[in-house]
């Protein structure tokens, strides 16, 4: 199983969540905080529901791909040679690529059995099973269910663990992991507990940065490939679309030894008009030398959103190359007499920053700005919000009101919303006051990445693709610097520094969506995936602070990207209901407090009993799959009959039909023309009320499919062989 | 649609609608202004309902089926009768006079006569005694319904009352009895004449209290809720302070949870279920229905739910008219004024919600039910039970809202595209997270709804152009194996 090809694990995830829907109805999340003792009926159902699971699997599920009796032999488990993983916890298919993981060696501990995992919401009985740990896993297999059940917990996701009060029934093991998984273990002994709970303090915070997964992750790939991936998101490519170099903006290197900030990447994006003494001077200027630099250029009326630290302007500090600086963003701005200057922390935090030499820009010192604080909290509020909203996340059958104050009282969504208003300031000033905009905080690489990305979000449809966002968190976010290695923890460091501020970023993301449901080329999934991978060190993209950390821990050579992983996973990650690149351009979202939702999928992600029980997405998604199955179905039946069209045929009529027929033989025998020319031929021999449809479908296609199909056609053909072998239809 | 109204001074007339739209119209001169506001004002307020619009609206579209007789209960009975045979009609009540609040037909069981019907119904609150509600085949278990009995302080009986009640019971099995008030509520009922079923006498008979609120308090509820969505600050904490204190997601949590409870007896503890509150006209109707759209899958598809309407609200007694006259923005209280109905449809909302592929029809049928209970051109929620109906002669005088929507070309658009026929039992989740504010009603008039209407035309395209692609390989197929059989007839032949 360890070594399973992408493709195989692919088709059997996909088989196994067509699996999941037959049996989703059949789930009975029996939570109805009633007075009645049902022990009797729920238990019936846990006895009853593996054994169902395990005829619907002998009937629907192909042989189980062999690599999985690697793993099972691995394990030792002798019962378990039709071991099934339960996908639904162990998302990160990714991982399936790795090597083996080693288990421990073996002075430490690493497997125990008589293991129980509680669910947190509901009385049923708690799973007993066997507990493994492996150098980058916790595998916890379930042996009471019939069917093999699978819970996988990356070490680096691990947020905390604690060992509660022993219990009549063993020691509890409490693990809370980054990406909002809760797990509740109870061993039985208490040494193993204590063993295992210090394995895993280890495991889960690395000191040194080679410990992370990422330098032993290895996928099998060749080298070639490796270095491929890397390129596969070039900063410079994207200057090059808004069009930098240009009059105004120039792409110089005069970071490329880190000499001007150590914490941007080696090439910025100054105005040209900014010479080197210019650039030098401001930088002395700025908190930590992060000068103003371009972010975001808008071709359509060349308004620009840069970005930069705090200057060190204390009570009456100024510097002229840093006004100079100012000075070249706005002309480079013809269109606009004034620029805005917008420090997205609340006033008072700046004012107190002046004490400490550093602080804001004075109107008065700059020419033709217009200064305007946002107020967004700084990491340490953020970061005690989200521990607010976690703690009602994890609330044992809250009450509605419970839940609503608690909401409210964590403050999250206050924060998520002022975020959003920040950027949408920022895309408002650049599209309709046609104004440039430089924003900063205090360092500009938290709330300044946060609120700059957004508006990038809000303002180019390029940025709701897949690769426009890959490029949108590899530039406002990797290069700029945002610290990573800091802010989640990676490594065992101050807890201080780690702040939620990448989650709030994924979290806008998602409630854009859920305003504009086909503006986004990817779904919810591919949020998710990013986030997890944020936490998980598998690939080097997130590691360490800034670029020049990176490259000293030698990343581009030693690890691998995210991206190319993810692209490869674009089947599953995207949005049916996406309209193309063109169909939408600004974003304007509704900021009313009632527009943010809280999201279930990100908190609660892990409680599928929360969720809808039917899911829309997964609908469409396999929908999509079935249809270019269908059409190659489709083409492929014309083509070994070359009469489909006319009405269905009877014998009499059969000399006739074969007449007709000839004239149409040469378009039907090119499946391909399909594509270019949609259905017309298809109509033929429909009722008239299926032709409204084939109108519809034609439009369609010449709407926005053309880039659709393609991508279908290249990616998907692995996924639809493997699905349903006879080709009959998994709907309808 | 009727509205109230506030004149401002220089000529601005604010309409607040039933269906919560506010429209403000700004008229030039003052005496138009104010005779356009009188006449609003005055037509508004009917005092008769046979002045109000379904007595004069004229259809435009051409009658195929007629709504008014579309569910009958006789129909529904053969339904029954072809599974079982332990109930009956009774006609009863075929001149209201046994229960004013039920229809002239009702389903009780075989083995109780008329004779005891009538004692059992002066023993119930308003005559509503003990009839059927849902019979689940799977397990053969029913729900029944009925007001709360009149037990009175001193804890009166009624042998036939306790025999009705046991009739439903299987040999050796034990009911639920879920009672929709508080156990406090219920035992302050005996006061007021009325009570609850008492374990002496029933003790077959488990008793549950769920506690389901009351008319004036839902009303307040509702009112707060409007408000807090109207609000346009930009306040997070004050929006969820306001949507918190309004109590609205509160009680979709607690109906849900009866509604739950109730369906888990029947379908997972396989005993028999008897519902009821105080009169039997409110709470009661939410659980029984909501029960029935967990338990019951035909009540998911549109005639299904609209059978279901039909039984479990209009003929079971709600008394529509008193409920949803003035809707949130009413200025004078109202005293039977509650959206009980609306927070029915707002679960069922819920559940859609969870279940989005296990209904055939969509949020917009459902909002358009809510619409027509206010508002409506059509007949069929005036009165406040069929007796009403029956005096008011609506059927002959007025058109019913089911031949308007049961056209064919109207159907489509209650259609859910993702609706895949599903003979289970759903069950929802009742966590908070799990439980949402149903935007398209109450936030429907306070943002665009562009994007999220073209999201779903998007997917209305993918999955009618997946349909055709299917039909066209079932077509393409049946082709292929006829051409195969012609080819073995002509090698036979040969």
């Amino acid at each position: 199983m360890w070594a399973l090809q992408s493709k195989g694990k692919n088709s059997w995830i996909e088989e196994r969540k067509q699996l999941g829907r037959a049996l989703s109805h059949k789930q009975c999340h029996v939570q109805y905080n009633h007075h009645l003792e049902f022990s009797r009926g729920c238990q019936r159902l846990t006895n009853h529901r593996p054994r169902q699971l395990a005829r619907l699997q002998r009937s629907v599920l192909p042989a189980y791909p062999s690599e999985r009796v690697e793993y099972t032999q691995l394990a030792g488990n002798p019962t378990a040679n039709a071991a099934i993983a339960d996908v639904s916890t162990t998302p990160f298919s990714c991982f399936y690529h790795g090597k083996l993981p080693a288990l421990l060696p073996a002075q430490k501990i690493s497997s125990v059995e008589n293991v129980k995992l509680l669910d947190r919401y509901t009385n049923r009985r708690a799973a007993s099973g066997t507990l493994y740990l492996t150098a980058t896993h916790l595998i916890y297999v379930d042996a009471s269910a019939e069917v093999r059940k699978e819970t996988w917990i990356l070490h680096h996701h691990i947020a905390t663990v604690e060992k509660l009060p022993l219990t009549t029934a063993g020691c509890p093991l409490l693990i809370h992991c980054k990406n909002f998984h809760v797990a509740h273990f109870v061993i039985g002994q208490e040494r193993d507990c204590h063993e295992v709970y210090t394995s895993l303090l280890k495991l889960s915070q690395p000191v040194k940065p080679e410990e992370l997964y990422a330098f032993s992750y290895n996928p099998k790939m060749s080298k070639d490939n490796r270095e491929i991936g890397w390129k596969l998101i070039d900063l410079k490519v994207d200057y090059q679309r808004m069009g930098i170099p240009n009059d105004y903006w120039e792409i110089t290197d005069l970071n490329k030894d880190y000499e001007v900030c150590s914490t941007y990447p080696p090439e910025i994006v100054v105005p040209r008009a900014a010479s080197k003494a210019t650039v030098i001077g401001s930088s002395r200027f700025r908190s930590r030398g992060r000068i103003p630099v371009l972010s975001y250029l808008y071709k359509e009326n060349n308004a620009a959103i840069c970005r930069c630290s705090q200057p060190l302007s204390g009570f009456s500090a100024r510097c002229l190359e840093d006004e100079q600086m100012l000075q070249a963003i706005r002309e480079a701005n013809p269109g606009s007499p004034f620029m805005y200057v917008v420090d997205t922390r609340p006033k008072l935090n700046a004012m107190a920053n002046r004490a400490a030499g550093k602080g804001y820009e004075n109107e008065d010192n700059y020419d033709n700005i217009r200064f305007k604080f946002i107020g967004i909290e700084n990491i340490h509020v953020m970061r005690n919000s989200l521990q607010k909203l976690l703690e009602v996340c994890e609330t044992k059958s809250p009450s509605m009101s419970d839940f609503l104050t608690g909401l409210e009282n964590s403050g999250w969504l206050r924060h998520i919303k002022a975020v959003m208003d920040a950027s949408v300031f920022l895309a408002k000033a650049v599209k309709d006051e046609k104004a440039s905009v430089l924003v900063h905080c205090s360092d500009g690489w938290d709330r300044t990445a946060q609120v700059c990305s957004l508006a990038s979000l809000l303002l180019d449809p390029f940025y709701r693709t897949f690769k426009g966002f890959m490029v949108l968190i590899e530039k406002e976010w990797i290069a700029m610097g945002h610290k990573f290695s800091h802010r989640c923890g990676h490594l065992d460091g101050d807890p201080k520094e780690v702040s939620p501020v990448f989650t709030q970023f994924i979290e806008c993301v998602w409630q854009l969506m859920q305003q504009f449901p086909c503006t986004f080329e990817f779904n919810e999934h591919f949020l998710l995936e990013i986030h997890d991978h944020v936490y998980s060190c598998q690939f080097g993209n997130f590691l360490g602070t800034c670029h020049k950390e990176r490259e000293d821990l030698k990343i581009f050579e030693k690890t691998h990207s995210l991206w190319p992983f993810l692209l490869q996973k674009k089947q599953e990650l995207r949005n049916p209901l996406y309209r193309g690149f063109t169909a939408y351009k600004e974003l304007q979202p509704n900021t009313l407090p009632f527009s943010f939702q809280f999201w279930c999928g990100m908190y609660n992600r892990f409680d599928k009993g929360m969720h809808p029980k039917q899911c829309v997405l997964d609908h469409l998604l396999s929908c999509m799959n079935q249809k270019i199955k269908l059409e190659d179905n489709a083409s492929e039946l014309e083509n070994k009959l070359p009469f489909l069209d006319g009405p269905l045929p009877s014998e009499a009529c059969y000399l006739s039909k074969v007449g007709c027929a000839a004239s149409k033989t040469s378009m039907l025998n090119t499946p391909q023309d399909y594509q270019g020319e949609p259905p017309a031929v298809l109509s033929n021999g429909i009722s008239v009320g299926d032709a409204n449809v084939t109108s519809d479908v034609e439009q369609k296609n010449k709407e926005n499919l053309a880039n659709r199909r393609d991508l279908h056609r290249n990616d998907s053909v692995d996924v639809l062989n493997s699905e349903a072998k006879d080709g009959k239809p998994q709907h309808h | 649609m009727s509205c109230s109204r506030f004149l401002g001074s220089v000529g601005t007339i604010i309409i607040k609608c039933k269906d919560l739209r506010i429209i403000q119209l700004d008229i030039p001169g003052m005496e138009e202004c104010l005779n356009i506001a009188s006449s609003i004002e005055a037509l508004s307020t009917l005092d008769s309902v046979t002045l109000m619009y379904p007595f004069f609206y004229r259809p435009m579209f051409e009658i195929v089926e007629d709504g008014w007789s579309a569910f009958l209960p006789e129909k529904e009975f053969e339904v029954l009768s072809s599974v079982t045979d332990e109930w009956r009609l009774s006609y009863i009540n075929k001149d209201f006079s046994i229960c004013p609040s039920y229809p002239p037909v009702v389903i009780v069981p075989r083995s109780i006569d008329d004779e005891t019907l009538q004692k059992v119904a002066v023993y119930r609150h308003g005559g509503r005694f003990p009839v059927l509600s849902y019979y689940h085949k799977k397990n053969g278990m029913v729900m029944m319904r009925s007001s709360q009995p009149l037990t009175g302080t001193n804890g009166r009986r009624c042998k036939e009352d306790e025999k009705l009640v046991n009739a439903t019971l299987r040999p050796g099995k034990r009911g639920y009895i879920i009672d929709t008030r508080s156990l406090n509520a219920a035992q302050q009922a005996r006061a007021k004449g009325g009570g609850f079923e008492q374990e002496v006498y029933y003790p077959q008979w488990r008793r549950i209290h769920r506690c389901i609120e009351r008319f004036n308090i839902l009303q307040e509820s509702l009112i707060k809720l409007v408000e807090a969505c109207n609000d346009q600050s930009h306040n997070m904490d004050r929006w969820l302070s306001k949507l918190e204190a309004s109590n609205w997601m509160t009680y979709i949590k607690e109906i849900l949870t009866a509604a739950c409870l109730a369906a888990q007896c029947i379908d997972r503890e396989g005993a028999s279920v008897l519902v009821h509150g105080t009169e039997g006209t409110d709470s009661t109707l939410q659980v029984t229905s909501l029960a029935q759209i967990i338990l019951d899958p035909d009540c998911r598809t549109i005639q299904g739910f609209e059978s279901l309407l039909v039984r479990e609200w209009l003929q079971a007694g709600h008394p529509f008219q008193q409920r949803c006259a003035q809707s949130a923005y009413s200025n004078s209280k109202q005293k039977f004024e509650a959206p009980v109905f609306l927070l029915f449809l707002d679960c069922v909302w819920q559940i859609l919600h969870q279940f989005p592929c296990s209904f055939e029809f969509n949020e917009h049928f459902l909002v358009t039910l809510f619409e027509h209970a206010y508002a409506s051109q059509f007949g069929t929620f005036l009165g406040n039970n069929e007796n009403e109906r029956s005096k008011l002669k609506l059927q002959q005088k007025t058109m019913s809202l089911w031949s308007w929507v049961n056209q064919p070309e109207e159907l489509k658009n209650f259609q859910n595209p993702l609706f895949e026929a599903n003979s289970l039992v759903i069950w929802p989740s009742v966590a908070p997270q799990s439980l949402q504010l149903w935007e398209g009603v109450f936030l429907r008039w306070n943002r665009p709804s562009r994007f999220l209407d073209e999201a779903e035309e998007e997917m209305r395209r993918i999955i009618d152009y997946n349909r055709f692609l299917l039909d066209k390989k079932l077509q393409a197929s049946g082709e292929m194996a006829w051409i195969g059989s012609l080819g073995v007839k002509m090698t036979l032949s040969l």
